[in-house]
């Protein structure tokens, strides 16, 4: 099968990035929007024709599907290490080219009506793309290195899209913040990088995942600190993994990056983007898996266990719905990284791995739903605060009712997506961790009531005074949540065991009935808490708050993640280390030099008359000199 | 070959001429009389020539040949520099040798 075509897919949106870009004062914004929309929809169409290609045409070989892949020699450094540029088609990267392309291309056409009379119009389509390309290119990756280009390119176009609204000093803080967040992360996967490049001998994906190959089978020929050396590799790149997924320590950019528009938190900082961390842990399963009996997979679900529960604690007590987003978002990914994390290798073990997927793909489809349906209010209101919406059901009809369908998919109401693949993740974790799944269940159940939080906040209650009668968004914002609407729905029927799993093999997955009936029962119970607490404006939600009392307070400061890193940035990293270190610097490096200089300076002072210009001071040097001399030969020169 | 007088005598002179030109030369402000001191110096120098020559190897001729050919050189010199300082003087108005300090900025 000639897939040589794929490499369109990225190259368009990079195509349109250079022609918007370079050309965005020449452009009419009515053009580069259908320029952008339209060098989208031919990726898009490609994605779909590559999944169908590669899941149908050859299909399985010998009942498994197998890795296709095109690869061209970059850097030689030896015989086996050198870092390629290709592409690697398997089942996941197929998987996420088909997201990517969905979720960029409904985000695009959702931004023509967003973004409408913005300044800077044709500019933020130029970045979308640039997004977009990066992304393809970080699916396709074949290898560590590949990946990392690409892991930082879309690290630079969130940085730059969430700093779209350049004059607001809060949007520069938070790409700051971003930016600096994540490379700090990135470090880590970059040292991992280089550990796996250096004990295994190569970075490509193909040898480092082959569970017969030496980098797997050798794991425990070099230790450190009690574990092999191959284990602190992939934890490092989980740290990097966990740095762009907003894992627990590293959560703290996301919530703060919601100060970009609105498409860009549904493309970027829900669907796509964000899921590069969860991407990587997948893309490199099997070495996660079998290296030291998966030690570092199990500290993926832990942490992935930890920050589902912790983001969801917050989510409850949030007041800016982009920001309670973005929290869920943070859980959400918290429960593809613990159900990868449970997930075992061979046939119907590798459930977890499968259910990772599919949440990751219905979730791309309900949350970028949501997002999208949340700019729709935003767009309405002008406000992101819940306090200055209520009763917007009547005025903003379509999006009521795909915000609706989102929340239950999200909340795991059957018959929509996320009840399928959140029922996988549990099965998961029920038969490898009870502690996860437990955490999963209460997470479940937080997390419908949280939503419907916001969903009885917006659309029923009382209506607030607005400044103009809030309308329904133009139908090119109404188009795209009605198509996201509709996949959220049947996106859950696909049959995602079949074609993703860890050994590619595909097993067929039944309902496990009771497990379903109890995360279904706590989604509704947590529907029915938010129906209770925020259906009418009453006291109840402030009552329970107060009664939680401090727990409340921490909730809603975040537990004081931003404080603590503020401390240890400022108080203790700023004030105490570098402080002296700049002393130390200003006095001590600087102050040598300085003096050298000085001194320098002031000799040459002292003695610049010698350098009269005159030719008769200069003869009277020469003439003493060769007088001095010829003494000194005199008195000295005897044989 | 000068009866009575041995070359010890005349090298003295010629030393002491030599020195003259040279002291003539570092401490004389005027452009003219500096190069009458650089003159001393090379006359000096002749007379060391044509001395040692007659003196040391009285058969050889290369001294007496060598001194002809500094004075030659020593002219030719001299109206060169005569040439110069009489441009100066039109150019500065002077031929002393503070004022021609400005060509050094």
């Amino acid at each position: 099968m000639d897939i040589r075509y794929i490499y369109l897919i990225p190259f368009i949106p990079l195509a349109v990035f250079l022609l918007l870009g370079l050309n965005y004062k020449r452009i009419k914004p009515s053009v580069s929007g259908y320029i952008g929309v339209f060098g989208l929809l031919v990726s898009t169409v490609l994605s779909y024709y590559t999944a169908y290609q590669y899941f149908f045409v050859p299909g399985k070989v010998n009942g498994v599907y197998k890795p296709i892949i095109d690869r061209h020699v970059w850097m030689n450094f030896t015989d086996t290490l050198s870092i390629d540029m290709g592409l690697y088609i398997d089942a996941i990267s197929v998987m996420m080219l088909v997201v990517v392309s969905t979720i960029s291309l409904m985000v695009h056409i959702y931004s023509r009506g967003y973004m409408k009379g913005d300044g800077g119009y044709t500019k933020f389509f130029a970045f979308l793309s640039l997004f977009t390309f990066s992304m393809f290119g970080l699916v396709l990756s074949t290898n560590l290195f590949q990946i990392y280009i690409f892991w930082e390119l879309v690290g630079v176009s969130s940085f730059l899209l969430i700093g779209y609204y350049y004059t607001k000093p809060s949007a520069i803080a938070a790409a700051k913040k971003a930016f600096i967040v994540t490379r700090f992360a990135d470090l880590g996967f970059l040292i991992g990088i280089l550990i796996m490049g250096y004990y295994t001998g190569t970075f490509d994906f193909e040898t480092l995942n082959n569970p017969e190959g030496s980098s797997i089978l050798n794991w425990a020929s070099t230790s450190f600190m009690g574990l092999s050396v191959i284990t602190w590799g992939l934890l490092l790149i989980f740290v990097g993994g966990a740095g762009k997924s907003a894992m627990m320590p590293f959560h703290i950019w996301l919530p703060d990056a919601m100060e970009g528009p609105t498409p860009v938190s549904a493309l970027i900082h829900a669907a796509t983007m964000v899921v590069a961390g969860v991407y990587l842990v997948a893309r490199l399963f099997p070495m996660f898996y079998f290296v030291e009996e998966g030690f570092a997979l199990s500290i993926v679900a832990y942490v992935g266990g930890i920050s589902s529960l912790f983001a969801a604690v917050i989510a409850i007590t949030q007041t800016d719905i982009k920001r309670v987003l973005a929290f869920s978002t943070m859980s959400q990914l918290g429960y593809m990284m613990m159900a990868l994390g449970v997930s075992g290798y061979d046939g119907l073990e590798g459930v977890g791995y499968m259910a990772s997927m599919f949440h990751l793909f219905t979730h791309a489809m309900f949350k970028a739903l949501l997002f999208l349906g949340a700019g729709s209010v935003i767009h309405a209101v002008h406000s992101n605060y819940l306090k200055d919406m209520g009763g917007l059901r009547k005025n903003l009809p379509i999006t009521n009712i795909t915000f609706l369908i989102a929340a239950l998919a999200i909340a795991g109401i059957p018959p929509f997506a996320g009840f399928w693949s959140k029922d996988e993740i549990l099965v998961a974790a029920f038969e490898n961790n009870q502690l996860l799944y437990y955490i999963g269940v209460f997470v479940a159940g937080l997390t419908a009531f949280y939503m419907f939080r916001i969903y009885f906040g917006i659309f029923w209650g009382k209506e607030k005074q607005y400044d103009h009668p809030p309308h329904e968004s133009p139908a090119s914002m109404t188009v795209p949540l009605m198509i996201l609407g509709v996949l959220s729905v049947v996106v859950g029927f696909i049959p995602f065991s079949e074609f993703v799993t860890p050994d590619g093999k595909g097993f067929e997955a039944h309902l496990n009935y009771p497990l379903a009936a109890i995360a279904v029962t706590v989604g509704i119970i947590g529907i029915v808490l938010a129906w209770v607490f925020y259906k009418k404006e009453n006291n109840l939600a402030d009552t329970y708050a107060k009664r939680f009392g401090v727990f409340y307070k921490w909730a809603y400061h975040k537990f004081y993640f931003d404080e603590i890193y503020l401390f240890i940035t400022k108080k203790i990293l700023f004030n105490g280390v570098a402080a002296s270190v700049a002393l130390f610097d200003k006095k001590v490096v600087d102050g040598t030099m300085n003096q050298i200089g000085n001194k320098t300076v002031f000799t040459s002072e002292k003695i610049k008359g010698i350098q009269s210009g005159k030719l008769q001071d200069y003869a009277l040097a020469f003439v003493g000199g060769v007088v001095v001399l010829v003494m000194i030969f005199i008195y000295f020169w005897t044989e | 070959m000068i009866a009575g007088i041995s070359i010890y005598e005349i090298l003295t002179l010629t030393t002491l001429l030599f020195f003259i030109g040279v002291y003539g030369f570092i401490t004389r402000k005027n452009l003219i009389s500096i190069l009458i001191s650089v003159e001393l110096i090379m006359n000096a120098s002749v007379v060391n020539f044509v001395i040692i020559n007659k003196y040391l190897y009285p058969d050889a001729l290369q001294g007496v040949i060598f001194s002809i050919f500094i004075i030659a050189v020593a002219a030719a010199e001299t109206a060169l520099a005569i040439a110069i300082i009489i441009n100066l003087y039109r150019q500065i108005g002077s031929v002393e040798v503070d004022a021609t300090e400005t060509m050094k900025y």
